[in-house]
């Protein structure tokens, strides 16, 4: 942060059950179930709210432009100010931002950010291309384009780089999967094993069909206030403490090989030889985690962060993460995960929720039900909100929130913290 | 006077798909022609039909880019045309089984980021004449160019740089 600005909190939040299709209700209709979710749970009316941020990510999918203002408009939320954030996979956590930057401005007081995406309109193959339209359209998508296999070749790089092997991505898949048993909003919750993920379908070589993420349909609210305005609503907001983003190029041809822009944990001599980020490792990940660490005052990630839900839309980005956040180093993703560390009983639990590839990737939504599974976790009301605290991390003090849009284009990091 | 009572749509016999009646779900269809310019990267789409494969190089820092771009992304600056050879390595690959509708019936299909001497940064293309087993980090490979033209990005592809 150049100047300081206002604190901001997360006061409620709302998820609707994500599904890979629920035809029964159009995206104004899921918005509105999981905003009046989070507006009753924090007691407010229509006339609390100063504004919005409208989170979606394509246009396609439902062939509606201006889907935000028909979202505005049915939550009753017009005339009041509003605007839409996109940002491919990462749209959620850039709206989340966004709405942050409402309150820390002063612009207001309280603010609604609503994020949703309906993919059923389309069959998977028909949204694969939709997808793969997220990259350049004169040298990548006519080649085959296929965002798994975009991700795919970065996982193949990780394991030439790093060692990294197949039974260690699924191992992620496995934890997330079970995790998911346990949440009640997840569309895929399954007892999977690391057979079970290598002798699925494969999609793209290494990665089977247990190693991506679905088409999803959902919506998800979080609605963020000032400080004042926090205490009068809840005796238990929870603090927005650092927020950071960080892009890259568009093509993944186009990533450089330079070197790694260090953390407080880290440093030079940890990686003399490795070339970065090259296509094995997420730059804009970094960044991120690296302007919100210095925002939030951290320097020793693992011990200084309770738990993590990440952008897991495949395995292997979620192993490439652990080591953009400096939770282990470049290198040793692989190992962190046969150590344990992000299992739910682990050192520093990762997607307890389930993350994408379990509770599911609805666009537009997945960054704010980020948000909203972290807020319950740090407010210790999962079981509240669940009806089974099998997924409350005990010690939740802080947590950190990750978004990501494609090869890791735009990638957003938020360091939240319980008020008490 | 130009008001009518009587005025009436036309019938038609087209109908619509029905997949489901609660909640109602129907077909609906949408199709459009772009007409895209390849714009500052024409060049790149013309040299193919020559058997070149044309990337850019930075005027003023001299970074050499195997996917052209005008403008120079470490410094801002103009870029030039560069001729790329047409020997290169894999510098990593997958082999995609499903993808996007437009492309599902080539599947199984490899891709790969190809690396050259001399060059900063990748290409992405396809690789034919090689199964997943028999690809490698590192591995040789070559360029080859469609005879008739689609005038995009795949007039050019890469197979194994092997004695037959």
């Amino acid at each position: 942060m150049k100047e300081k600005s206002r604190n901001v909190y997360m006061v409620a939040g709302g998820v609707t059950k994500f599904a890979k299709a629920s035809p029964e209700m159009d995206f104004r209709l899921r918005v509105k179930k999981a905003f009046d979710y989070a507006m009753n749970d924090a007691g407010l009316t229509l006339a609390d709210i100063d504004g919005s941020v409208a989170s979606y990510f394509s246009d396609h999918f439902q062939r509606q432009l201006m889907s935000g203002i028909m979202v505005q408009d049915y939550l009753g939320l017009v005339p009041k100010p509003s605007k839409r954030i996109e940002g491919g996979g990462a749209t959620g956590g850039l709206a989340f931002q966004a709405g942050y930057e409402e309150i820390a401005s002063g612009r207001m007081d309280t603010v609604v950010v609503y994020g949703f995406e309906t993919m059923s309109h389309v069959n998977t193959w028909k949204g694969n291309e939709f997808i793969a339209l997220a990259s350049d359209t004169n040298f990548d998508y006519p080649i085959g384009g296929f965002y798994t296999g975009y991700y795919a070749m970065m996982a193949v790089r990780h394991m030439y780089e790093f060692g990294t092997t197949v039974e260690q991505l699924a191992k992620v898949s496995v934890k997330n999967h079970g995790n998911a048993l346990h949440n009640p909003y997840a569309q895929s919750p399954m007892k999977l094993t690391v057979e079970d993920v290598r002798n699925s379908p494969m999609v793209s070589y290494p990665l089977t069909r247990l190693d991506v993420c679905a088409m999803s349909d959902g919506a998800a609210v979080a609605i963020l206030a000032s400080e004042d305005r926090a205490f009068e609503i809840t005796d238990h907001p929870v603090l927005i403490k650092g927020i950071g983003t960080g892009t890259d190029s568009m093509r993944l041809a186009d990533r450089p090989f330079g070197e790694v822009p260090l953390l407080p944990n880290e440093k030079p001599s940890d990686y003399k030889d490795l070339k970065y980020p090259g296509v094995h490792s997420f730059r804009a990940g970094r960044m991120a985690a690296k302007e919100a660490y210095e925002m939030a005052g951290i320097t020793d990630p693992i011990n200084d962060l309770d738990l993590i839900e990440l952008h897991d839309a495949y395995t292997s980005s979620e192993i490439q993460t652990y080591e953009d956040l400096g939770l282990c180093k470049y290198g040793e993703g692989g190992q962190f995960i046969d150590e344990g560390k992000p299992e739910l009983h682990g050192k520093i639990p990762v997607n307890p929720s389930g993350g994408l590839l379990a509770a599911g990737h609805p666009v537009g939504a997945t960054g704010i039900m980020q948000a909203v599974f972290m807020f319950w976790q740090l407010q210790h009301t999962v079981k509240k909100h669940f009806h089974d605290d099998y997924l409350q991390v005990p010690n939740a003090k802080r947590g950190l929130i990750h978004s990501h849009a494609g090869t890791g284009t735009y990638v957003t990091v938020t360091v939240m913290e319980a008020a008490k | 006077m130009t008001l009518d009572p009587d005025a009436k749509l036309p019938e038609t016999e087209e109908g619509t798909v029905v997949y489901n009646t609660d909640p109602l779900i129907i077909r609906s269809h949408y199709e459009i022609d772009y007409i895209h310019s390849y714009a500052q990267d024409s060049e790149f789409f013309r040299a193919l039909g020559k058997k070149k494969l044309m990337g850019s190089k930075c005027k003023k820092c001299g970074y050499v880019y195997a996917t052209p771009r005008s403008h120079c992304m470490m410094c801002g600056s103009e870029t030039e045309w560069y001729e790329l050879p047409l020997k290169g390595r894999v510098h990593t690959f997958t082999t995609c089984y499903f993808s996007g509708e437009e492309f599902l019936n080539e599947t199984p299909f490899n891709l790969v980021l190809v690396e050259f001497d001399g060059v900063n940064s990748l290409f992405m293309s396809r690789l034919i004449g090689a199964d997943t087993k028999d690809i490698y980090i590192g591995m040789p490979v070559r360029a080859k160019f469609r005879r008739n033209l689609k005038m995009n990005v795949t007039d050019v592809y890469f197979v194994p740089d092997v004695e037959k």
